[in-house]
């Protein structure tokens, strides 16, 4: 136990805390060595928007700008109020829909892009691996063999360019699903049965881009590791002792064959964040893609900022989490 | 060279379709030094036409020929990945075989800067940086950019194929003649690496065009570059697919499928090749 602490827990904990810090201090300087200051940037788009501003205005709203991109005093002051204003959970107000907190525009993107993501992510986990299994068992099997083609063919394609195609297919050839959106405009947000409908309806065509693609991935993967482990001895043992086809395959096959799958999800997982921008882009999604376009398109410096911190942050708990739930999955790691 | 050309032609079927599908991308790449058009000009032919003899893949609404657009942009998008490629590999290679062979404090340091790369999501950092250099970045500075993130899961694998080469008989007579370590990397040790190096090129090829491929559908890049990524961009600004032009997004569609498969598929059948055993299933000894 003793080992187990100090060789796996402390080590991965610490590498959470040295991935947030040298990201954070990575978004901290980049602005520092960028050639556009943003402050001078704003001063200019207020001005070039035809307002007559007196030259005492303009200098005030510098001041005020530079204070709340915490550009003031040296380097070392502003480097500790960056820290200080992030653990205090405040990322600043949003320039474009000022004065809307950064953290309020993410908060309603996030579960958006979560949902949508998780349920995709896992749908084509789930599906992968068990046709991938039954496809590493069955090799001589016609069905999975026609499988096995489609996903070689599928695999390298990015899923961006499957949700164009599937867009271009099924809302504006064939429509079928709706355009863009995760709900018609003007709908009212509420937790009723026709609401929830709607919504699914809606993410299915984004949904389908991520696990078209996804499915391919793990069914390669799974059907590579199921074919190694049919010829390991204790395969041909119990196949021997004349076990059910269907015992073999999933207690002995796939369940031996799930360990580094497990990994690849927790992998997976853990880059939701970045996820899928221009799926959501694409199908005009309302999470954390489209919110990005928002901010870059309205020169929104506070939001694209937080943004950035919020995903470093949230990659890395949610990497720190599988970590430490882990060995529960794998017994190596539990008895080291 | 041209003996492993002809033999995973004869053999793989795999390798056929990814060669073909290569050759086509390059040969439009290639084709940009005829080029008719300026891809920077605007307005050279009737706008919004579609697909006809005269203009193979249509016409945007920026009275541009999408055909001649989209070889400029497979040229530059792949320019960019090659580009993104070298500078990471040559990163890869340093890290990998300075940690895998130093051993000790070295190779702890800069596992742990690795580690910490690897979980680091690099997509909204470099949202971070292209979207404070807008205007200034360049497809060579995003390139350098991109290869400067894009090293840390190949170093990894580097470093742990030098781990296993250090046991080896050859490295400790190495030592024991008195060779030096820098010696040793690059002689002995480099040409060991460098499958593992070829595998993670492609690899790194695909992230980077899809990275690209991004940053340019937000706008960040440089948008009057045609890239595949650019080309996304200016169907969705003009909203394409709602007034019917179909044509401007199916070209980079069908442009990046061929891309991507050919360079998948030329990688895992490479990759297999590489492999002895697999070889001898193939050709049968």
């Amino acid at each position: 136990m003793r080992k187990f602490i100090l060789g796996y827990l402390l080590p991965r904990i610490g590498q959470y805390f040295m991935v947030i810090f040298l990201g954070v201090t990575l978004t901290f300087i980049i602005p520092r060595f960028s050639p556009n200051d943003p402050v001078e940037r704003q001063v200019s788009q207020i001005m070039m928007s035809g307002s007559q501003v007196s030259p005492e205005a303009i200098e005030h709203l510098r001041e005020a700008l530079t204070e709340m991109y915490g550009l003031s005093g040296s380097p070392w002051q502003q480097y500790w109020a960056f820290w200080g204003r992030l653990l205090r959970g405040d990322l600043g107000p949003s320039l474009s829909t000022f004065p809307t907190p950064v953290t309020k525009l993410i908060a309603d993107a996030m579960p958006w892009t979560l949902g949508l993501l998780l349920t995709a992510v896992l749908i084509s986990w789930l599906l992968g691996n068990l046709l991938g299994g039954l496809a590493g068992y069955y090799t001589e099997s016609r069905i999975m063999r026609a499988i096995d083609v489609l996903s070689q063919a599928v695999r390298p394609i990015p899923y961006y360019i499957m949700a164009l195609v599937l867009l271009a297919v099924f809302a504006y050839y064939i429509p079928l699903f709706p355009f863009s959106g995760a709900y018609p405009p003007g709908t009212h947000v509420e937790w009723s049965l026709s609401f929830i409908l709607t919504v699914v309806r809606h993410s299915i065509l984004p949904a389908l881009s991520l696990i078209l693609v996804g499915i391919g991935g793990w069914f390669i993967g799974m059907r590579a590791l199921a074919s190694n482990i049919v010829s390991e001895d204790y395969v041909v043992y119990v196949e021997n002792a004349g076990l059910p086809e269907r015992t073999i395959v999933f207690n002995y096959v796939i369940r031996n064959a799930l360990l580094p799958q497990i990994t690849g999800l927790a992998l997976q997982l853990g880059l939701i964040f970045n996820g899928a921008l221009i799926m959501e882009v694409v199908f005009g999604y309302p999470g954390m893609g489209t919110l990005t376009l928002q901010a870059v398109m309205a020169n929104d410096y506070t939001l694209i900022m937080g943004i950035t911190i919020f995903s470093i942050i949230g990659v890395a708990t949610s990497v720190l989490i599988l970590d430490l739930i882990y060995p529960l999955f794998d017994p190596r790691v539990r008895h080291q | 060279m041209f003996t492993t050309l002809r033999d995973l032609l004869k053999y793989d079927g795999r390798f056929r379709i990814a060669f073909i599908f290569l050759l086509a991308v390059l040969c439009l790449a290639l084709l940009t030094l005829v080029s008719p058009y300026d891809p920077s000009r605007t307005y050279l032919v009737p706008p919004d036409m579609p697909p006809s003899l005269e203009y193979p893949f249509g016409t945007n609404s920026r009275g541009q020929d999408i055909f001649w657009w989209m070889a400029f942009a497979v040229r530059n998008s792949l320019l960019l990945g090659l580009l993104t490629a070298a500078v990471s590999r040559v990163i890869a290679v340093l890290v990998g075989l300075t940690a895998g062979y130093r051993g000790g404090m070295a190779d702890r340091l800069l596992m742990s800067i690795n580690d910490s790369f690897v979980v680091m999501p690099v997509l909204p950092i470099l949202i971070l940086l292209s979207f404070l250099m807008r205007g200034q970045l360049n497809l060579v500075m995003l390139g350098v950019l991109m290869g400067v993130f894009g090293w840390p899961w190949d170093a990894r694998l580097i470093r742990a194929q030098v781990l296993s080469l250090k046991e080896r008989p050859f490295t400790q007579t190495a030592v024991y003649s008195g060779t030096n370590a820098f010696w040793i990397t690059i002689h002995e040790h480099l040409p060991f690496v460098l499958p593992v190096v070829f595998a993670t090129t492609i690899n790194n090829l695909i992230w980077a065009i899809g990275m690209e491929v991004t940053l340019s559908v937000l706008g960040l890049s440089d948008v009057t570059l045609p890239t595949i990524g650019t080309t996304i961009f200016w169907a969705n600004q003009h909203q394409a697919l709602v007034f019917g032009a179909w044509w401007w997004l199916a070209a980079p569609v069908l442009v990046a499928i061929i891309l991507f498969l050919g360079l998948y598929l030329f990688f895992s059948s490479v990759n297999e090749y590489i492999d002895p055993r697999t070889r001898l299933r193939l050709i049968g000894g």
